[in-house]
């Protein structure tokens, strides 16, 4: 079996690679939401490139959409898109590969970019699938920041209104926004409560770069009848390289030519490692 | 005097259609009973939604609804549905291109005296700004039933306004022409060209009717459609006359009046004015007294066209 562990580097690194192609990208959500795409998309979801469009699938929207890069790595590696073609187009003008998900692109559901839209369109997908008697699930990806939008519990309220257990939230839980902690922010230090308490059925996952704790998660989730669950991924920002992790900065900082060299050198040594456990 | 309003018409056509069409689902924030909806969610409760009062959140599950194939009518306040949730409208539904009927009820003044929080005089602007949205202004009963029967066989994303009360008849029962997108033509006339949309359209038929007895030749368009605006047919009016007059329950800025002016000013220059509500909180009053006082009636109209002839 594929070390997926270890493949998230190569992955990182083609996130990487397209932002520097494009000369900009938001770095540090790319990194650390890596092995839940990764879950999802290579354990988890009933979606490829054969099923794109079949009603029956498994839906995906990535409501922090400001991490595409490493969704584009994602969609490349699994057959939805060119690498090359993403590397070489990845805003450029007149390019379809824009810094936020185009739904002009192949797998991609909805346009998201501005934050808090992805939970109640998704608690609408959930629900129009359930009517169209469908056993689809649907997986949104929320940043820790986004949750600061009023959107995102009008979302939670009807999810759970609806009792939409075809329904899995994830939160990217780096506790970094841009312009810092999030806790200094806006704080959610009692999130797992919070989202508790709009009915849901919550998962906190400590190692939320790990894609077998993840895994666990999801499969709890589907297991769950009668209420949505949402997912609290403890992650790093900037995951895969010290010179990133954890540093608000590096929200959406472009490396330098040295720490491009010094990133690239520690994913290999991250992927390396893996390999030889 | 016709008892009928036009939210009763769009429920008696959705209700006629569900029967049938089980994608057909209609949603409500905690506005069933304004929408006139009550029979629908009483007769199809499993194409119903109701998701309290949160229009943002009305309006992302219609667009998440569309996307699972379903057909979504989303129902609310104008004034609430098209700014409150306007991030929503122009991402999950324009941009995100899904089926989503938005229904702005009581919309324009329709709330009369509970004042500019509740009147939706900037929505023609606001939505039709937004790239890939229709926005549809019926003018009665009649015309409305055309309207939603052509929306349902459609699936790209629109905003249709409608008031509150019971509007009188413009066409009737055995003539009602209508055409998707294109301007209804309720009078022609050589001397001026009247444009107006929404509950604005009766009272310019009265002023086309005052004009007459003048020996005014006023010609009318019945311009339901604000977005796309039929340029054709507008051209086609406005090229023989002296003079232009819009005419719409809107703000004076981005609606109906700044589409047309915009048109004619690249196209056939000549002299139009724009007769809307005030950039200022309406007056307090019904429906029938804040368009007496700003002039938004049959004399009014005609008084502006012979004003400029």
């Amino acid at each position: 079996m594929e070390n997926l562990e270890a493949k998230a580097y190569d992955l990182r690194q083609m996130a990487l690679d397209i932002i520097m192609a494009g000369g900009g990208g938001h770095i540090g959500g790319d990194m650390s939401v890596m092995e839940i795409l990764m879950a999802l998309y290579y354990c988890q979801m009933n979606i490829s490139p054969e099923n794109v469009n079949d009603p029956g699938r498994d839906y995906f929207i990535l409501s922090k959409g400001h991490s595409v890069e490493a969704y584009y790595a994602v969609l490349c590696d699994r057959g939805f898109l060119d690498y090359e073609t993403v590397k070489s187009q990845f805003s450029k003008f007149g390019s379809e590969y824009i810094g936020h998900p185009n739904n002009h692109l192949n797998g991609i559901e909805m346009n998201s970019g501005s934050l808090g839209h992805g939970l109640p369109v998704s608690v609408g997908l959930a629900l129009g699938n359930r009517r169209k008697g469908r056993d689809s699930r649907v997986y949104v990806v929320m940043g820790d920041g986004e949750l600061a939008e009023g959107s995102v519990w009008e979302g939670f309220m009807s999810g759970h209104m609806y009792g939409l257990d075809n329904l899995c939230a994830v939160i990217d839980r780096n506790h970094l926004q841009i312009s810092g902690n999030t806790e200094d922010v806006m704080a959610h230090e009692v999130l797992r409560d919070r989202v508790a308490a709009f009915g849901w059925h919550v998962i906190s996952v400590r190692e939320g770069n790990s894609i077998p704790e993840l895994n666990a998660a999801f499969e709890e989730a589907k297991s769950v009848k009668g209420q949505p669950t949402c997912i609290i991924a403890d992650t790093v920002k900037g995951c895969g390289s010290p010179l990133m992790e954890n540093k608000a900065d590096w929200h959406h900082h472009l490396p330098t030519a040295e720490e491009y060299a010094q990133i690239t050198r520690d994913f290999a040594a991250h992927k390396a490692a893996l390999l030889a456990q | 005097m016709n008892k009928i309003t036009n939210r009763k018409v769009i429920c008696d056509v959705l209700m006629e259609r569900a029967e049938t069409d089980r994608d057909i689902t209609v949603l409500c924030s905690d506005s069933r009973g304004s929408a006139s909806m009550t029979p629908f969610f009483a007769k199809y409760p499993g194409q119903t939604v109701e998701v309290g009062i949160a229009e943002q959140d009305l309006v992302s599950i219609s667009a998440g609804m569309a996307k699972a194939g379903l057909k979504p009518y989303a129902f609310s306040p104008a004034s609430f549905l098209s700014t409150r949730s306007y991030e929503q409208i122009k991402i999950d539904c324009a941009y995100s291109n899904q089926n989503v009927k938005l229904v702005g009820i009581s919309g324009g003044i329709s709330y009369g005296a509970l004042g500019m929080s509740h009147h939706s005089a900037q929505d023609i602007a606001a939505v039709s700004a937004i790239p890939n949205m229709r926005v549809y202004l019926p003018s009665d009963r009649f015309q409305t039933r055309k309207l939603f029967e052509a929306l349902l066989d459609d699936d790209k994303p629109a905003y249709i306004r409608i008031g509150r009360n019971a509007v009188e008849d413009v066409y009737s029962e055995d003539s009602c022409p209508f055409v998707m997108d294109r301007a209804s033509v309720l009078s022609e006339g050589k001397d001026a060209l009247i444009v107006a949309c929404g509950e604005m359209v009766r009272p310019a038929l009265d002023a086309v009717e005052l004009l007459k007895q003048s020996g005014i030749d006023a010609a009318l368009l019945d311009m339901y459609c604000v977005k796309p605006l039929d340029t054709e047919t507008l051209l086609k009016y406005a090229g023989p006359v002296r003079a232009v007059v819009t005419v719409e329950e809107h703000s004076p800025f981005g609606g109906l009046g700044s589409m047309v002016s915009q048109v004619i000013g690249a196209e056939c220059p000549k002299r139009v004015r724009n007769m809307a509500l005030p950039d200022a909180p309406v007056i307090t009053g019904t429906s029938a007294e804040v368009f007496r006082y700003y002039g938004l009636i049959g004399e009014g109209i005609a008084k502006k066209v012979r004003e400029m002839l």
